[in-house]
């Protein structure tokens, strides 16, 4: 057996695994979303829908907002954590990356904790704060599994960036919020934006968290959900996941353009 | 140490943010094994819950390291040597391969489980086995091993390994086993121990492919999130904890060396 035949053979049971089941099902998700009553048409319908459109819109607003702060939030702390080295610091790094490997569910669940009937928030101020099942909860849901992703994918740029740059520009009399806006925050432009889509993209698909606490709040996945199981409107589902698929995987596609971080979407 | 106000002030952020993800986490862990929840842990401490959780969902959570150990071997048999393919052959063909066995982690699970449902669901004995949800599995953490191994051979000069065994008249085969799979044991380590994180949180395409006598641990978490007590439902997820705090830890520790040998 030559070597060229053997790596061939090496790479058949991917070829086989993946042609069966990601290939061949895609495409029939794809060619579900234009067997309903509309044909290709679906597609026009979303937009044209009020109910869909404003999920859509209103998916996107979450996952905007989510984006910003979990930015804002993950830039501010890992600038702190890859300059600092200080007792506690590996414990503080531990639990801002804990939730990577929680499921959707149980960060809703942490949520409920926190603004739920039963929750700590409800529990330590007087009157009634119940928050848990609103937007706010949702974009609290969200923020809490985007933080870990972004603060890896920041850090990782910031460990790189030449710590020579940023005396120099102190040592030439820059004051520091200047070296941070002209020195720090350019170098760390692409990890952002990859670590913003990313978190965008992760938003928009998430269906765990969605589950748990959008009981009265429609989001792009959990209408999803209720048109492929309550309403059997088979068409309209795979055409909705068909949009939400592309959305997340052009983004995430221009997040591994600007850095190489393989992170996944789960939420 | 942190004297100047804007140390002070990313200080504050960055114990802002530990607050908000660690504070519900030791509520869960509390309320698991307090009597009455609502009426704090002055109602004392129990291990009713947990016990009463094991009777109840024992089952969800043999079945879910039954399929992470399960998706383990196949992501092995199918992603080693693959990544070794891809490795040995870097090209645009391997480029796009990679990337497109990399859809899964893109695409949200729902919409990969739909898509599975449209063409497998009528295949009843399939739909019903505990095998379609481990295709599922198998489908998300693939190309974490894929490239978890394709990253530690990128880093060591194969082809030399290579041609050193074969003029020695090692076949393929063998160079295969006594190479490179030695070489790419620490990316493999990796691999395998997000595979196995991975598969037993996963919950998005589990949810839509399981069946109600094939509940994984996350599919149960929901199920008790809905229609059980809170002190029950913290319980759940404080065995949960229990399991995946472990792993991920584990995961972080196999990666950072992987990462230090290729560097």
């Amino acid at each position: 057996m030559t070597s060229r035949t053997f790596a061939q053979l090496c790479l058949l049971p991917l070829a086989i695994f993946t042609l069966t089941f990601l290939a061949l099902p895609l495409a029939r998700l794809i060619l579900a979303s234009g067997e309903g009553e509309f044909g290709w048409g679906i597609y026009l319908k979303i937009l044209q829908t009020p109910r869909y459109y404003a999920t859509l819109l209103q998916t996107v607003i979450i996952s905007v907002a989510v984006t910003i702060a979990a930015l804002g939030i993950s830039t501010t702390a890992g600038l702190f954590l890859v300059r600092n080295r200080f007792m506690g610091r590996g414990v503080l790094l531990s639990i801002l990356t804990l939730p990577l490997a929680f499921p959707g569910v149980v960060v809703g669940f942490m949520i409920i904790l926190l603004g739920g009937r039963q929750g700590l928030v409800n529990q330590i101020l007087p009157g009634h704060w119940v928050f848990a099942y609103s937007a706010f909860g949702l974009f609290l849901g969200y923020l809490y599994f985007s933080i870990p992703r972004v603060l890896l994918t920041v850090m990782a740029a910031a460990e790189k960036i030449d710590p020579a740059l940023e005396e120099a520009a102190l040592t030439l009399g820059a004051p520091s919020h200047r070296v941070v806006l002209d020195v720090i925050l350019p170098a760390l432009a692409p990890a952002m934006i990859a670590a913003g889509a990313i978190a965008f993209a992760t938003a928009m698909g998430a269906f765990g968290t969605a589950f748990t606490l959008a009981t009265n709040i429609d989001v792009l996945p959990m209408v999803i959900y209720t048109e492929f199981t309550l309403s059997a409107n088979i068409a309209m589902a795979a055409a909705l996941s068909v949009v939400l698929g592309v959305i997340t995987w052009v983004l995430l596609l221009i997040a591994r353009s600007f850095s190489g971080a393989t992170i996944a979407a789960g939420g | 140490m942190f004297k100047s106000p804007a140390k002070l002030f990313q200080l504050a952020i960055t114990l802002l943010a530990c607050a908000f993800l660690l504070i519900p986490t030791l509520q869960s862990a509390l309320a698991g094994v307090t009597v009455n929840y609502f009426r704090g842990v002055s109602s004392g401490l129990t291990f009713k819950w947990i016990i009463e959780v094991w009777a109840l969902y024992s089952g969800s959570i043999f079945l879910s390291i039954g399929l992470a150990l399960a998706c383990l071997v196949c992501t092995l048999i199918i992603g080693v040597p693959a990544a070794y393919a891809l490795a040995r052959n870097p090209g645009r063909l391997s480029r796009m391969l990679e990337e497109f066995i990399s859809l899964p982690l893109a695409i949200p699970g729902l919409a990969l489980a739909l898509a599975l449902l449209q063409l497998y669901g009528g295949w009843r004995e399939f739909r019903m086995s505990w095998t379609f949800i481990l295709v599922g599995h198998v489908l998300y953490t693939l190309p974490f091993m894929v490239r978890s191994v394709m990253s530690v051979l990128a880093a060591i000069d194969l082809k030399t390994l290579e041609e050193g065994a074969a003029s020695l008249g090692a076949p393929s085969h063998r160079r295969f086993l006594d190479i490179v799979v030695p070489n790419a044991l620490p990316g493999i380590l990796a691999g395998a121990l997000t595979v196995v994180t991975l598969s037993i949180g996963e919950f998005n395409l589990t949810w839509m492919l399981h069946t109600p006598f094939l509940k994984t641990l996350p599919v149960g978490l929901a199920d008790s999130y809905a229609s059980m007590r809170l002190e029950i439902a913290s319980a759940y997820t404080l065995i949960f904890f229990a399991m995946i705090v472990p792993l991920l830890l584990a995961m972080q520790w196999a990666t950072a060396r992987a990462q230090r040998i290729m560097s």
